[in-house]
């Protein structure tokens, strides 16, 4: 099973999913990102969706839930980079993500995150 | 090759007299088009057609049948690209039959077979009419296309905001196409802040406001907040009777109103410059 | 046709993957791809989670009017679904999340066909026509 590696830059954690991920592995990650936001006290998370061709509604639902978890280490979770038929598909399934900010990219990402901080 | 004598003598008889049977059907055929084909192009498209009737009839070639419905089918989209209209192609197709008709008109023992020819004919006429009707429909669905294409403008309004003026109804092919082109225009020009001007949307209905919300949605998946201007005063009325909620989606009357508001939210005023 | 098992996340995730490559060689246009990968995930996925494991088929289709498209079909031998209508309707109150799945996954295609009966197992199929 793919582990999703996170980096940490300042108070940021950055996590760029590169590959097509099998449920396991999201789940996975929602257990290592827990862990590393209890450890390392971040206020933040940029989750880089760039690569992601598709965002099913359970993979949606894991993302909305690792936006829930950061807010109780007080941190706030942005999702960049998504595109736009991944975006018109969510859209069209019903998937509004909420609890989970949005940026066109992991600047635009740091930008809201230090604009909130 | 063999012939199947259910249909073999009849067959055989329209072979021995194409040349006859052929120029008839041309006459009947070229009268009907009043003029808008020349004799001798109806007559080589016809021959070409009899041979395959005939070999469809003696029944000795499973595929003559199949080219022949293939030929018809051929002939019928291109008189719809023509302008014919599917009564004079079918009509056409039945005037062999008329053709045919004076032929065997004489000879009794011809009539089973003429009713099995006949039965054909009719079924070949409807398959012209058919592929008349799909032919049109794929000529109107591709203008439709187009018009939606050249109506359907993303402006760069300022830095960071772009503007999608929307005109005439928005069903869900229109906003199919809105959400497409104003994402990868967001993704384009980095802005983050899209402007849905809807003064040219005739009426909106619950249907039109649940397009408008998922176009909203869309763009906040990739970080833009949405404004929609252009509500006249009945457009707020009917928003309000049908108990539409806009909730925290900005709404303004003008265009102008929506790019002063995107750039408040971004932190910019516009002054006036001092004496020139 | 292609025929994929189900048996395991690698599994759905090779789905998707065969279902992508299918949809991009039949003409179909990306955002309609990203619908039906998609759905086929959702599909997938139902067919491991409720189904017990389960096939996939893949293959390209052809309409009577000549357009191209792709048909993908999903059998399991699993408990089978008791209460079709409900489990169609949107909505998270399911609770094993099994609502939002087939439903989601039917506003992403252009055809969808459920057969389903306790003790019987599920079939879905799904088509999506390119335009």
């Amino acid at each position: 099973m793919e582990r999703v590696p996170i980096s940490k830059i300042g108070t940021t954690l950055f996590v760029s999913i590169q590959i097509d991920l099998q449920d396991e592995s999201v789940v996975r990650l929602q257990e290592d990102l827990a862990d590393e936001l209890a450890a390392t006290g971040a206020r933040g998370v940029i989750i880089d969706i760039t690569a992601m061709e598709i965002v099913d509604s359970f993979i949606g639902r894991m993302l909305a839930m690792i936006g829930s978890i950061s807010r109780l280490f007080d941190a706030e979770t942005v999702l960049v980079g998504m595109r736009p038929a991944v975006a018109i598909t969510l859209t069209e399934l019903g998937l509004s993500l909420h609890g989970v900010r949005t940026a066109l990219n992991a600047e635009k990402g740091l930008e809201l995150l230090n604009g909130s901080a | 090759m063999d012939v199947d004598s259910s249909q073999g003598r009849m067959a055989v008889y329209m072979r021995d007299h194409q040349d006859k049977v052929v120029g008839r059907w041309s006459e009947l055929v070229a009268a009907g088009l009043r003029g808008r084909s020349s004799a001798t192009e109806v007559r080589r498209e016809l021959d070409e057609l009899y041979v395959l009737v005939i070999r469809a009839m003696s029944g000795a070639d499973d595929q003559a049948l199949g080219e022949l419905r293939a030929a018809l089918a051929e002939l019928s989209r291109s008189r719809a690209r023509n302008g014919f209209t599917p009564s004079e192609t079918a009509l056409g197709v039945f005037a062999l039959k008329d053709a045919v008709y004076e032929l065997v008109a004489d000879a009794a023992d011809l009539v089973p077979e003429y009713l099995v020819f006949s039965r054909m004919m009719d079924d070949l006429g409807l398959l012209t009419f058919e592929t008349y009707a799909t032919a049109r429909e794929q000529i109107i669905a591709d203008q439709a296309e187009a018009m939606l294409e050249l109506s359907t403008p993303v402006i760069r309004l300022w830095d960071g905001v772009i503007a999608v003026p929307l005109v005439g109804t928005l069903d869900s092919a229109r906003t199919h196409l809105v959400m497409e082109k104003l994402l990868e225009t967001l993704v384009a020009t980095g802005a983050d802040h899209a402007v849905l001007d809807i003064t040219g949307v005739p009426t909106v209905d619950t249907e039109v406001a649940q397009h408008l919300l998922k176009t909203v949605s869309a763009a906040r998946l990739l970080g833009a907040e949405c404004i929609v201007s252009g509500i006249r005063p009945q457009v707020a009325q009917t928003i309000v009777s049908l108990g539409i909620e806009f909730g925290d989606i900005a709404t303004k009357a003008t265009l102008a109103d929506a790019l002063a508001h995107a750039l408040s939210r971004t932190g910019r005023n516009i002054e006036k410059a001092g004496p020139a | 046709m292609d025929e994929l098992p189900i048996r395991s996340g690698d599994d759905v995730v090779r789905v998707r993957q065969q279902v992508r490559v299918v949809a991009a060689k039949s003409g179909l246009s990306l955002v309609d791809q990203t619908k039906l990968v998609t759905a086929a995930s959702e599909l997938a996925r139902n067919a491991l989670m409720h189904g017990g494991g389960g096939l996939a088929r893949i293959e390209v289709v052809t309409s009577g009017q000549g357009r191209s498209g792709v048909r993908v079909g999903f059998t399991d031998e699993g408990p089978g679904i008791a209460d079709v209508d409900r489990a169609l309707t949107d909505g998270w109150s399911s609770g094993d999340g099994l609502g939002l799945g087939l439903s989601g996954a039917r506003r992403l295609v252009d055809e969808f066909e459920l057969t389903s009966k306790p003790g019987s197992g599920t079939s879905v199929v799904v088509v999506k026509w390119s335009r």
